[in-house]
């Protein structure tokens, strides 16, 4: 998003770039073909990246898609043609892409197939903390996960390599301190992307239950061989130390960073084993626990790892982390939250002046046309005793703080118009549904058939800001003039469709027409169209 | 040698530029760089932070620990003020003095200066008037990487050369309002630093 595009020669250089920018750049190296995904906080600037080069160089096909699952699906025929593909993400985005990601774990992947994730522990811009590890761990597939922005470039280019070798997706686990910060990278040499086209064959790709039964048998089979690659994987460290058998410290990316600013001031060396490459080395886990009579787990996200080391009954090392409540189990890790588990004070700093400090929340830009929309729905709420919105995930979810107050619930990408008709369907009466374009041709769709099905006694409210403003105003897969054609298609009735321009200047018909819409005893769906103030900027800019 | 720095602001006033504009100059220099960003949600007119590390040897962790950092640099005055914690006792912090009002409950504006100039060493600087002055009201961010110039371990001669490279496309009255900037900023503490 910030700074111009560092070019990456062919040959080996330093470049200064995000984490998210050290994937992008792994995967031009290591010669993909194709890189989809959906924009995400902090997946985003990975898409954004290949899009400006493919601009400027040419080579690749890259593109947003309308969701992470068929984001993920365009990735998968690209490998089944033989080409390398990159899919990108956020962490509940893969919700969204399980089923093929699932499933992709038991085709025989031709050309290399890498899924970048990343997750938001600390719930930066994102409604959970989950840890996408399991999801490669439920897969069956490996996971590498960087802990800075030269591990991303070479975790990267790595994955498509055991991609290939092992005809299994691989995933490259990212969090957002990594996404989000900035470093030098060194890169190698550029490679040619694969040229070979292959004819698919039909037994390792159509999962027909006779066919799906061999290709599972065959991923078991290959875990033997996956788990004897990590095992010597160099991303996966153990020093075990000469001066003092006390403390084992087990690391997952960025947790090491933390672990090594601290380290010196610890009066023991303890041991340490750094996980980079899962599933993890259960070989120099036990070394490991051999050697030490404790043993503290950091790792960004959930005690994954925590788990699979601490036996059931086991009284010989005594292994602490989340679990056991050394670390607290949500949130972020920073350096202060491992200095403390590692049983060292924090800095007390400066004393803070005793001036109470307001907080200062993100909210609507100046503006914004969002803003005029949530003027309007106010009013016409504030005309009925009982009323229910839901709203859904985009800049619109800030319109539920004041001085708007407006949506009682957001949970996952298009959940607005599915709980909405739920509500319907027990009696609520005056409910609306309130999504955004983007969310809308993501998730909503599907959910906005259900309705037409049933002629469900509810409004919708598409917000059309005419791009996806959240994650840095990129375009929409449908531009916003065909969106009332889309409503139309799936069955919403001609004279409930109607499309009103967000406009201080028209909070008064837009009051009106929300009143008659929410009145109407049937399906409604409004579309409030104005261009996000961003978005504009940027295009003037220009 | 190790030099922390913690760049607050609102969401859009240029705090992810400021780190840009210090980073990218310290490794003109032959500086290793760390640097942490928020993007997202917290972009839209809230409070924003970037952790920027500056060393010459092994940095690992993005995130700067509490009480280690050498300076605050905020281009908002209040924002200023969230992060005296993270300063060691012997830190720095540098504001630009204009409040961005634009939360309901934001304190007087005279006790939030007093608490600025309260602590040990501190400098408030009017950065609005000095951009204005220097041709670009847009240029507050230069004014204040001007000012921590001053303490930074990064040469002005290492940032005006990153000055002209990155405005390098833009008009001739860009480049020299932003350079007049800088230079403001950097007179205004060298002022301060000799009273």
């Amino acid at each position: 998003m910030v700074g111009q595009l560092l070019l990456p020669a062919r040959t080996s250089t330093d470049l200064v770039v995000l984490g998210d920018e050290a994937v992008a750049l792994g995967a031009i190296h290591a010669g993909v073909s194709v890189a989809y995904g959906y924009p995400g906080t902090p997946a985003t600037e990975i898409i954004e990246y290949l899009l400006r080069y493919a601009e400027l160089v040419g080579g690749s096909h890259v593109s947003w898609s309308a969701n992470e699952k068929t984001a993920f699906e365009q990735a998968l025929g690209a490998s089944m043609a033989g080409r390398r593909a990159l899919v990108t993400m956020k962490h509940v985005g893969l919700n969204v892409a399980a089923d093929p990601f699932m499933n992709s774990a038991l085709v025989s992947i031709d050309g290399g197939l890498v899924l970048a994730v990343a997750d938001d522990p600390g719930m930066h811009s994102s409604q959970n903390e989950q840890d996408s590890r399991f999801y490669a761990d439920f897969a069956r597939v490996v996971c590498l996960e960087p802990a800075n922005q030269t591990e991303a470039y070479e975790m990267t280019r790595e994955a498509f390599d055991i991609s290939e070798r092992f005809h299994i997706p691989v995933m490259v686990r990212l969090a957002t301190r990594l996404a989000h910060s900035r470093s030098a990278v060194r890169t190698g040499e550029m490679r040619d992307p694969n040229q070979e086209t292959v004819e698919p064959d039909p037994s390792k790709w159509v999962l027909l239950p006779t066919y799906a039964r061999r290709q599972w048998r065959s991923l078991q089979q290959a875990q033997a061989a996956i788990k004897a690659y990590t095992e010597k994987s160099d991303h996966n460290t153990l020093y075990l130390s000469e001066t003092s058998r006390e403390l084992g410290v087990i690391t997952t990316g960025i947790a090491r960073n933390y672990y090594l600013d601290n380290k010196n001031d610890l009066d023991i060396e303890p041991s340490h084993l750094h996980i980079g490459a899962y599933p993890v080395p259960m070989e120099k886990i036990r070394a490991l626990m051999g050697h030490v009579r404790s043993l503290l787990v950091l790792e960004e996200g959930y005690p994954f790892v925590e788990r699979q080391v601490r036996g059931v009954g086991q009284t010989i090392v005594a292994v602490s982390g989340k679990e056991t409540g050394a670390i607290r189990p949500d949130g972020e890790l920073t350096p202060d939250v491992v200095r403390n588990a590692l049983g060292l004070p924090s800095s007390s700093g400066m004393r803070a002046p005793a001036l109470s400090l307001p907080m200062r929340p993100p909210r609507l830009c100046q503006g914004c046309p969002h803003a005029d929309a949530y003027s309007a729905i106010r009013s016409v709420l504030d005309q009925y005793e009982n009323h229910l919105v839901t709203s859904d995930i985009g800049c619109y979810t800030l319109g539920i703080l004041p001085p708007y107050s407006v949506g009682q619930s957001c949970v996952c990408m298009g959940a607005s118009i599915g709980m909405a008709k739920g509500a319907v369907d027990t009696g609520k009466e005056n409910v609306i549904a309130v999504i955004g374009d983007s969310t809308f041709l993501h998730s909503g769709t599907t959910a906005l058939m259900d309705c037409v099905n049933e002629n469900t006694n509810m409004t919708v409210v598409i917000l059309d800001n005419e791009v996806v403003a959240m994650t840095g105003t990129q375009p929409t897969v449908l531009p916003s003039s065909r969106l009332r054609d889309l409503v139309l298609g799936i069955g919403v009735a001609e004279e409930h469709c109607v499309v009103v321009e967000a406009h201080p200047k028209n909070l008064k018909e837009m009051a009106s027409t929300l009143r008659q819409e929410v009145d109407h005893l049937g399906l409604s769906v409004v579309i409030s169209v104005r261009e996000c103030i961003e978005a504009a900027r940027k295009r003037k800019k220009q | 040698m190790k030099y922390d720095i913690i760049v607050s602001g609102v969401g859009g006033q240029g705090v992810l530029s400021i780190a840009a504009i210090i980073a990218a100059s310290a490794l003109r220099q032959g500086l290793r760089v760390k640097q942490s960003e928020e993007h997202g949600m917290a972009q839209r007119g809230g409070a924003v932070i970037a952790h920027l590390r500056l060393a010459d040897e092994p940095v690992f962790s993005s995130l700067i620990p509490r009480g280690r950092a050498d300076m605050v640099l905020s281009l908002e005055p209040l924002e200023s003020l969230r992060y005296v914690p993270q300063l060691h006792p012997e830190g720095m912090l540098l504001t630009a003095s204009e409040p961005t009002v634009n939360i309901p409950d934001y304190p007087d504006l005279g006790d939030v200066l007093n608490a600025v100039q309260s602590l040990p060493h501190s400098h408030l600087v009017d950065a609005h008037e000095l951009a204005r002055a220097a041709g670009s009201a847009r240029a507050v961010n230069m004014v204040m990487v001007g000012a921590a110039s001053t303490f930074v371990p990064v040469g002005a001669e290492a940032i005006e050369a990153h000055i002209l490279e990155r405005y390098a496309s833009k008009s001739e009255k860009v480049l020299r309002s932003n350079l007049k900037a800088f230079r403001a900023g950097r007179d205004a503490i060298g002022r301060h630093a000799t009273v």
